[in-house]
């Protein structure tokens, strides 16, 4: 799984689904690979207004990135900042979570990930 | 007509096999109606969609919508995530993805060189062709972010959706079968004894299952318990919190869903914003003014 997906999950507890506490889901043990994406500026353009930056800030810091500046850029800055782009491609777009866990702020639940998969199946929902 | 993704490494002995259903939904976002609506509903300018596919089983149907982003939703930058309870489908349709990507890719490159070929004849080839790789290049296919394993939409973050597809399992049954703990996480608990080749030609273990535990996994891609309807009206319950403001739902019904008191039921949604819309924008097997199969498309109208 990519690492922005981290930008759009939550944890599937439904009393967590309101807590600020359950965004973003914190890597744990996670291993990271690499995947060859070919970089798309538009894309990284267009992605940054619904991007939750501080999460995203919390989630490059978690997984041993160099951190983010404390503001996103404007998307004229991010246009023209090569590094930016490279940086931000790497990251959002390259950057693979293969195995681990995500672990929810609010109740503690660790989701598994294994082989690039995560699994949200609560207790509850099986038999 | 856009190639149809190929699925021909999927085990259909535990994940649904493309159907009737799944071509239905590729026939429907293939529509010059569709098309149209989805490119004015996000217009280029608009941030990024994204698209979550809840039970992509083959991925047959995540495959397509990523891999021609660009002509289904006059885009190229939408991004895309499937969330299945099936482990074995969540392993397939990131491979099918995977695999239409590629193909679209390597169809736009061969595009784009004749592009260039094209223009250096034309004598002012040199910028046009070095700017290819970057901007001006024709991108066709969007990205997949992840294919997970859960229940209905209840990962995502509220409002995060823009386009939700779901061909339920909408067959009226006695029962609805429950995952058993031990296909929860299938790679942890049954001991690997095959092997296959990934892509890279790696030999890599595959969780072995029983029969049983096969049949429970194509049970739960088709059997909707009573009316067929009792997974549908969970996702029909979540749509109002997984979609944005703008966000579309395309949700697949059978005749004895009774598809007509499901729009009546969606129109009649509190809204914050637009009131909800419900219409059929695709459907099959008619007969006699009766569908055997439909999509109802459901979204907010512009408030
Ligand atoms: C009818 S199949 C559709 C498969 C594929 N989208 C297609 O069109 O060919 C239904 C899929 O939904 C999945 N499914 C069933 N219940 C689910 C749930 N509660 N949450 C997520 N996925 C579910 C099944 O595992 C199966 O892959
Ligand atoms: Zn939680």
């Amino acid at each position: 799984m990519k690492v922005l997906t981290l930008n759009f999950l939550t944890c599937a507890v439904k009393s967590c689904r309101t807590s600020a506490d359950s965004f973003p889901l914190h890597p744990k043990d996670a291993e990271l690979v690499s995947d060859d994406v070919e970089l798309n500026p538009q894309l990284l353009v267009n992605l940054l207004p619904r991007i939750d930056w501080n999460a995203l800030r919390t989630t490059a810091t978690e997984l041993g990135f160099p951190t983010l500046p404390e503001q996103p850029p404007t998307p004229e800055e991010l246009q023209a900042d090569e590094k930016m782009l490279q940086d931000l491609h790497k990251l959002l777009m390259e950057t693979q979570i293969s195995e681990g866990k995500l672990v929810c702020g609010a109740c503690g639940h660790e989701y598994a990930v294994r082989e690039g998969i995560a699994n949200f199946l609560l207790p509850s929902h099986l038999v | 007509m856009l190639p149809t993704p190929s699925t021909s490494h999927v085990p259909y002995s535990r994940v649904y096999e493309p159907a009737e259903d799944s071509f239905l939904l590729l026939d429907t976002f293939s529509q010059d109606s569709e098309t149209s609506f989805l490119s004015d509903r996000f217009p280029t300018s608009s941030p990024t969609p994204l698209l979550l596919e809840v039970g992509p089983g083959s991925g047959v149907v995540l495959a397509f919508l990523t891999a021609h982003a660009a002509t289904l939703f006059g885009r190229s930058d939408v991004l895309t995530l499937g969330v299945d309870v099936n482990w074995f489908a969540c392993e397939a349709a990131k491979e099918t993805v995977r695999r239409a990507v590629k193909e679209a890719e390597e169809e736009e490159e061969a595009a784009a060189e004749g592009e260039v070929g094209k223009r250096d004849g034309e004598n002012n080839g040199e910028a046009e062709g070095e700017g290819r790789t970057q901007n001006t290049r024709n991108r066709k296919s969007g990205r997949l972010l992840a294919t997970a394993q859960g229940d209905l939409a209840s990962p995502l973050r509220p409002g995060a959706v823009d386009v939700l597809v779901f061909n339920p399992p909408y067959v009226p049954t006695d029962e609805l079968p429950t995952l058993p703990k031990e296909l929860a996480d299938p790679a942890a608990a049954t001991p690997a004894v095959a092997t296959t080749n990934d892509d890279s030609g790696k030999r890599k273990p595959v969780p072995k299952t029983t029969y049983a535990q096969d049949s429970t996994l194509l049970a739960l891609a088709y059997a909707g318990g009573r009316d067929g309807m009792e997974v549908t009206d969970r996702l029909l319950a979540a749509v109002p919190d997984i979609l944005s403001q703008r966000g579309v739902a395309y949700v697949l019904l059978c005749a004895q869903n009774r598809p007509e008191e499901v729009k009546a039921r969606v129109r009649a949604w509190e809204s914050d914003g637009g009131r909800w819309m419900a219409e059929t924008v695709g459907s099959s097997g008619n007969k006699a003014g009766w569908e055997r199969l439909q999509i109802v498309r459901i979204w907010r109208a512009v408030a």
